[in-house]
């Protein structure tokens, strides 16, 4: 029996109709839109003006501070405008707007598809260059990358897994990207590895993907008659279940260790990367190629031509939608992202990002919400929660504007991965209440730590 | 039998006034000495409780009141001047009287003027919509019109208007305690002083885009053009962001900004008289013409001296 995580987890359909689609580059849109807000932290700063000529891979934007990354005009030419533009929420972010003119990129970046299996032995040259790729974790939450490889003085890391879970329902860009580009992956993971300094990684997939565990067990064996560089990577089965791709749920599935309340994966002696990241690190290291472009599933039953997608950075959702024969009749929600943690779109001028994993269509019956009635105190959200936390106890004490007990109730280990949501036979719209009460109690922590931090500054 | 009882009463006597003396002497060694004035401050407060003072509620509020040196920082919006002269006579302060004020709803954006551009299928709630995205219509300032504000409201002063999905404020029941500015996560409900007879001016709008895009998404919003501004000969209408204030202190409620603007955004309520808008108009066009002649007759001067 394979592996999984300890606790709750749900076990919806995975609906992966687009498994069988290669992923094929997207014709050049004629306008990009690169927001210059694409990871955690602070927003990148332009560092280009309106008129300038930018080619593919040149840096547009420079990081806004520690926690930031570089962003890159993934066309080449003409900046049109640094305005701010709604994105998918319909939320106004800063854009540099960019007319495609031809595709000619910058100097210095490898567009061939030769494998370069060797890489330098100095870390920090490693970490700069992934630092100067403007890499971020491509996993979901775009935590800038060079960030998670500089742990904090003291802590140890003990094993680098790489996340080829791809729990969600109807995603397939990571399954594609690792049966199509195996070999850079798992260079990619050595990287990684060699950067964090640890001797075991672990290339977690989920057993619905067989041909991917198979895939990349091949290319382990050749990898490793290339060089010694490869040893002590090692790829890991689990069983498929929904969060697991979640970065504390992947560390008890893998290692069988649990990360405290407030602690950091670190913490256990682990890094998680998400394949596409593994990915980036290899374009960025062996290839000097930023992150211009990333790979999208876009799919949906009611959606008629299934595909992956590789989409420059900046591409509009409905250049996407219109390359692939249009918006389908009976669809009622667009969802960046898959059906349970991804976020409906309520804006379609909008662009991709650097952490856009999906386009999915759903129709009116996929996608109502039934109405709501009362809890009958089954106890299912609570059996289905993965962090153990109690979300009928949370959307109470949030309903009722609760913040201590509610911060008593650790709702700040949310991870919003909606099993309650899922497993509620009431459909109270549970996590609905709890995104909103985490966000004010994470507020309330945020400013009682920076209140500490000046009481200790004086 | 009867040596019985009276042995168990005498015992039960005496063992009662032991008891009594002994709770005596605990009940003066912990006593608490408790300002009289506190009970007597809440007395005569209006014991909603609702936080309008900025105190946990009106005992929290008495008991502040009590321990201030004077009343400055201490003003009952719902029970208003009536209560505060109260509490000042119990204290011996002296309160100035404040003018009473209510929640003013400002945003103008019915339905039948801001049309729906996606449909909202999440939890009801003003707070769970505005962290979500940036609303089912087009324009990102205005009302979400889940009723946060409604359920806020203590005193029952608020409604949803189902015609226009906006809330409304019954002026009589409005205490202007501030709940529902707090609630609104958009920050529409904003508490201005009530005016004289209850007439006053407001801007019912928020939206801060430029103007083809509020046009586009609500036929009622102001769009930053800045004919109130130009209008006003009293400095009260200020345009900042693309959207215009009306400063409360300065507006001398003469309606001439009502009278130019084009979107209907500037609202007046509780005047007696419906505005005659084109008398107004030509009102301020004869007074800016005679103005304009005025200066013309004033460059015109110099240039005469210059020639002689």
């Amino acid at each position: 029996m394979n592996r999984t995580f300890s606790i709750g987890g749900v076990h919806p359909h995975d609906c992966k109709i687009s498994r069988d689609c290669a992923i094929q580059p997207m014709p050049l849109p004629q306008t990009v839109y690169i927001s210059v807000a694409q990871h955690i932290g602070a927003p990148a700063k332009p560092i280009v003006a309106v008129g300038d000529k930018v080619k593919v891979g040149q840096p547009v934007a420079e990081p806004g501070g520690f926690v930031s990354a570089y962003i890159h005009s993934s066309v080449s030419g003409t900046v049109k405008a640094i305005a701010p533009r709604a994105d998918l929420a319909g939320n106004k972010q800063l854009c540099i707007e960019i007319a495609v003119e031809g595709d000619e990129w910058m100097e210095g970046i490898d567009t061939s598809d030769t494998l370069r299996t060797d890489f330098p032995d100095d870390n920090k040259e490693i970490i700069e260059k992934i630092r100067r790729g403007g890499v971020v974790g491509l996993g979901g939450a775009t935590f800038p990358t060079h960030v998670k490889l500089s742990p904090p003085p003291g802590k140890v890391c003990e094993m680098l897994i790489i996340n080829g879970c791809e729990c969600e329902p109807y995603l397939t860009s990571d399954f594609r990207t690792l049966l199509e580009k195996g070999q850079q992956v798992v260079i990619g993971t050595a990287i990684l590895k060699q950067a964090l300094g640890v001797d075991k990684a672990t290339i977690a997939i989920e057993e619905n993907k067989p041909e991917a565990i198979e895939h990349i067990n091949q290319v382990l064996t050749q990898m490793r008659k290339v060089s010694s560089k490869y040893t002590g990577i090692t790829v890991m089965s689990l069983r498929k279940r929904y969060p697991q791709g979640g970065e504390k749920q992947l560390i008890d599935a893998v290692m069988h260790r649990q990360v405290k309340s407030g602690g950091l994966p670190i913490d256990v002696g682990a890094v998680v990367q998400n394949v596409a990241t593994a990915l980036a690190v290899y374009d960025a290291v062996q290839k000097n190629k930023p992150i211009v472009d990333n790979s999208i599933t876009v799919t949906g039953e009611c959606f008629p031509k299934q595909a992956n997608l590789l989409v420059r950075v900046g591409t509009p959702l409905r250049a996407i939608i219109d390359y692939l024969g249009g918006m389908p009749a009976d669809a009622v929600k667009v969802i960046s992202g898959g059906p349970m943690m991804g976020k409906a779109i309520s804006n379609l001028d909008a662009a991709t990002v650097k952490g856009t994993s999906a386009l999915l269509f759903l129709t009116e019956k996929q996608t109502r919400r039934k109405p709501e009635s009362n809890c009958i105190r089954c106890g299912r959200c609570a059996d289905a929660c993965p962090m153990g936390l109690e979300p009928f106890l949370l959307n109470r004490l949030a309903l009722n504007g609760r913040t201590d007990e509610l911060e008593q109730n650790a709702v700040q280990d949310c991870i919003e991965c909606g099993c309650c949501l899922y497993s509620c036979p009431a459909c109270i719209p549970l996590l609905d209440h709890i995104r909103q009460a985490k966000a004010q109690v994470m507020g309330i922590l945020r400013a009682r730590a920076a209140a500490a931090k000046a009481a200790a500054g004086k | 039998m009867s040596q019985t009882i009276i042995w168990t009463i005498t015992i039960i006597t005496l063992l009662g006034l032991l008891l009594a003396v002994i709770l005596w002497f605990i009940a003066e060694k912990f006593k608490v000495v408790e300002d009289p004035r506190i009970d007597e401050v809440e007395k005569v407060m209006p014991g909603a409780n609702c936080g309008g003072c900025g105190f946990a509620g009106c005992r929290a509020f008495a008991d502040s009141a009590v321990k201030a040196p004077n009343l400055d920082n201490h003003y009952c919006p719902v029970g208003g001047n009536d209560v505060m002269q109260k509490v000042a006579a119990i204290l011996g302060h002296e309160v100035k009287a404040k003018a009473p004020a209510v929640a003013v709803v400002r945003c103008n954006g019915a339905c039948s003027v801001r049309p729906v551009v996606n449909d909202y299928d999440g939890a009801l709630s003003c707070k769970v919509k505005a962290a979500l995205y940036s609303g089912d219509t087009g324009c990102a300032y205005g009302c979400l019109g889940c009723g946060d504000c409604v359920a806020a409201c203590q005193f029952g002063a608020l409604s949803m208007d189902p015609e226009t999905g906006l809330p409304v404020v019954d002026e009589a029941k409005c205490t202007a305690c501030g709940a529902c500015t707090k609630a609104c996560p958009k920050g529409i409900i904003e508490i201005r002083p009530k005016g004289p007879r209850g007439m006053r001016m407001f801007v019912s709008c928020m939206n801060k885009d430029h103007g083809p895009a509020v046009k586009k998404a609500c036929a009622n919003a102001c769009i930053g053009c800045s004919i109130c501004e130009k209008t006003c000969t009293h400095g009260a209408v200020v345009v900042e962001n693309n959207v215009a204030y009306i400063d409360a202190a300065k507006c001398k409620l003469c309606r001439e900004c009502e009278a130019f603007c084009p979107t209907g955004a500037i609202h007046a309520v509780n005047f007696p008289k419906p505005l005659d808008k084109d008398a107004v108009k030509a009102r301020v066009n004869e007074r800016k013409k005679k103005a304009a002649e005025a200066a013309a007759a004033a460059q015109a001067e110099p240039k005469k001296e210059e020639t002689v």
